[in-house]
């Protein structure tokens, strides 16, 4: 394929210098390694050894008759070495001269990005500010929304979109039962193996199903399943309101009357207000039949005692509070998968991103809150 | 100037070749057989429309030249080579495909898009590709001002262009369009089936299409191939086409819709 690789040859000929253009020009031959970097270097050395030479650059003769193949690119690329002008001699065929009669024609610099001011820095710190400010707004709306749709469903519950609740439920809840039992277990015995090393100094064995009863029911219970459900249907939630954005579905709604706020954001609030605190409950559990193993095997705390000795360490108090907490979880997570859904704009672009920052807020949002439950109910339980 | 990248001797002439091509799919309690024995060749510098009722896998066709799809049986060659290899670096100087909704990259502005291709080969430099995306934005009939919009803000007859343009970056020999004027308004429509013409006729291309628009078959078609029955039942110029027998051709070309475009059959010539 020697006879392909775009090259150029110079010749002094009776009427001056004369550059032949041989192989392929195109981008095919382009992408093969080397050819472009040995064809521009070869442009180059012309440009520098011309001016040299008696024969100015623009009395240089072109020849592209011997030319395998010329396209767009490889027009291109001559076209600017020649500084966008036609050189005063040259051969072409009629068809390379219509390409290189398009370029010439189409040959314009991009528009010139004009350069950002002070000024423009302080408008769009201001453009942030009312960004957060929209975010904040429009979330409040969407909480003023469902309260005033729950009472809508209050008065006529036979309307009520069930089947998306129970659809949401099994979607959210039940599917993500193994998941959560897992990293419940798994968490459950690296805590009791920490902990039982740290008591066994102290001689405080016993006090292993204090420590975990306390921590893992009232505390990691409810927020290692608010975190995995925040990250595992949040962005679902997300996904399936941004895609139906991006395929105008939203505007169909609107356009039938159905209210975006009653028929998506109501079901999967409930659907999670409900299936949260079960979760909840559940990898509590496992967490703690982890944590009652793996005091077996580290401590010799036998699994009778464990489960006797539970429900003296822990008052009632802190399942309540662990499952009020986690209701509340549950909402935010879905009313913030919404919120983020409901936001994006009709391209890819933005679904992704506002996958993204839904599940980051979602997270965040669950920790603070769990920070402000542990500030205002300090007294209970403990 | 003849395709440096047709290395094959055979069929130097004929830009796909489809022999004996079954298309079947399968659901779970029956299958559909879509293509019987189907044979097709397309030669150099013709528009090729492909026609047929719903369901009888125009789009298929095409997608299964581009490698998207694997027939059942049969074989396919595309530029002498199986579109197996589409997959490869490059590709985009073999064929361009104009899908019907134009499958632009909604991350990238319009320039970005029209040049992804010749930038995925990472050997040009950054200055000579936005060039040669910008004359191809410009023959498509666009401005420059256009250059830094995202798809997004385009319309409808906007983004086939740009879709255009992106499919002809590399010069390929073979331009692929599924339902080219489908969604446009009529003027947009025409404006587009002209822009076609002019780039057939310039850049030498061989054009597949598949359309349900009467306008622009007529207007466009050296040739149409008839799928009907599981097969090509008829593969011509479009007065030969008309002029055969079949309850299919009847009831699309000679119907109510049909009887106002074949009044485009006076007006335009076919040699394009």
């Amino acid at each position: 394929m020697e006879d392909l690789k775009p090259r150029l040859e110079q010749q002094d000929g009776p009427e001056g210098l004369r550059t032949r253009v041989l192989g392929s020009w195109t981008a095919a031959q382009f992408a093969l390694p080397g050819a472009h970097k040995s064809a521009a270097q070869a442009l180059k050395a012309l440009g520098s050894r011309a001016t040299g030479a008696a024969n100015a650059p623009e009395q240089a003769a072109w020849d592209l008759r011997e030319l395998q193949q010329l396209d767009h690119t490889g027009a291109q690329l001559l076209w600017n070495h020649w500084g966008r002008q036609w050189p005063a001699r040259i051969e072409t065929s009629t068809t390379q001269r219509a390409v290189l009669d398009r370029v010439a024609q189409y040959s314009v610099d991009l528009p010139a990005r004009a350069p950002v001011t002070l000024w423009q820095r302080y408008l769009a710190l201001g453009a942030a500010l009312l960004h957060l400010l929209n975010h904040i707004k429009g979330f409040i709306r969407l909480i003023g929304q469902l309260a005033l749709n729950l009472l809508r469903l209050a008065r006529a519950p036979h309307e009520g979109p069930w089947r998306d609740v129970s659809g949401h439920l099994y979607s959210i809840g039940a599917t993500a039962l193994p998941i959560t039992a897992l990293v419940g277990f798994l968490i459950g015995v690296v805590l009791a193996y920490l902990t039982s090393r740290q008591l066994r100094q102290f001689g405080a064995d016993a006090f292993i199903v204090n420590i975990l009863g306390v921590s893992l029911i009232r505390e990691l219970g409810p927020m290692l399943a608010a975190i995995l459900i925040a990250g595992r249907s949040g962005s679902a939630i997300t996904a399936q309101i941004g895609v139906m954005r991006v395929t105008d579905e939203l505007d169909a709604m609107r356009v039938m009357g159905i209210s975006h706020s009653f028929r998506l954001v109501m079901p999967r609030a409930m659907a999670l207000a409900l299936a949260m605190p079960l979760i909840s409950v559940w990898t509590t559990c496992s967490a703690l039949a982890g944590g009652m193993l793996a005091s077996y095997l580290a401590m010799d705390i036998t699994p009778a005692y464990f489960l006797t000795a539970l429900p003296n360490a822990v008052e009632v108090h802190n399942l309540t509070l662990a499952t009020a907490k986690s209701a509340v979880f549950g909402i935010l997570i879905a009313l913030i998968g919404c919120h983020y859904g409901l936001r994006v704009k009709p391209n890819t672009q933005s679904l992704g991103q506002g996958t993204t920052a839904s599940v980051v807020t979602s997270i965040t949002v669950v920790i603070l809150v769990d920070a402000l439950f542990a500030v205002v109910f300090k007294d209970v339980g403990i | 100037m003849r395709d440096a990248h047709l290395d094959s001797s055979a069929g130097d002439d004929n830009v796909v070749e489809i022999r004996k091509l079954w298309t079947v799919f399968h659901t779970p309690d029956r299958k559909f057989v879509i293509h019987k024995d189907l044979d097709l060749t397309i030669a150099r510098g013709e528009v090729l429309s492909l026609v047929g009722g719903s369901g009888t896998g125009k789009t298929v066709l095409l997608r299964q030249m581009l490698g998207l799809e694997t027939p059942a049986q049969g074989s396919i060659q595309v530029l002498g080579r199986p579109p197996g290899s589409l997959g490869e670096k490059g590709a985009a100087s073999r064929v361009g495909m104009l899908f019907q909704h134009g499958a632009l990259f909604s991350a990238f502005n319009v320039l970005e898009n029209i040049a992804f291709p010749l930038r995925e080969l990472k050997t040009l430099p950054g200055k000579l590709i936005r060039d040669a995306a910008m004359v191809k934005l410009q023959m498509v009939g666009l401005g420059p001002e256009h250059a830094t919009k995202m798809p997004s803000d385009l319309s409808g007859g906007m983004i086939k262009r740009v879709a255009l343009a992106r499919a002809l970056i590399m010069d390929p020999p073979l331009l692929l369009l599924d339902e080219p004027t489908a969604g446009l308004d009529p003027e947009s429509s025409d404006s587009f089936v002209t822009l076609l013409r002019s780039l057939h006729r310039d850049m030498e291309l061989t054009v597949v299409m598949v359309t349900h628009d009467l306008d622009t078959l007529f207007e466009l078609s050296t040739r149409i191939a008839v799928l009907a029955d599981q097969k090509v039942i008829v593969n011509g110029p479009p007065k030969q086409v008309i002029a055969f027998r079949h309850p299919f051709i009847e009831q699309f070309f000679l119907g109510e819709r049909g009887q106002r475009a074949m009044a485009l059959l006076r007006e335009y010539p076919f040699a394009v």
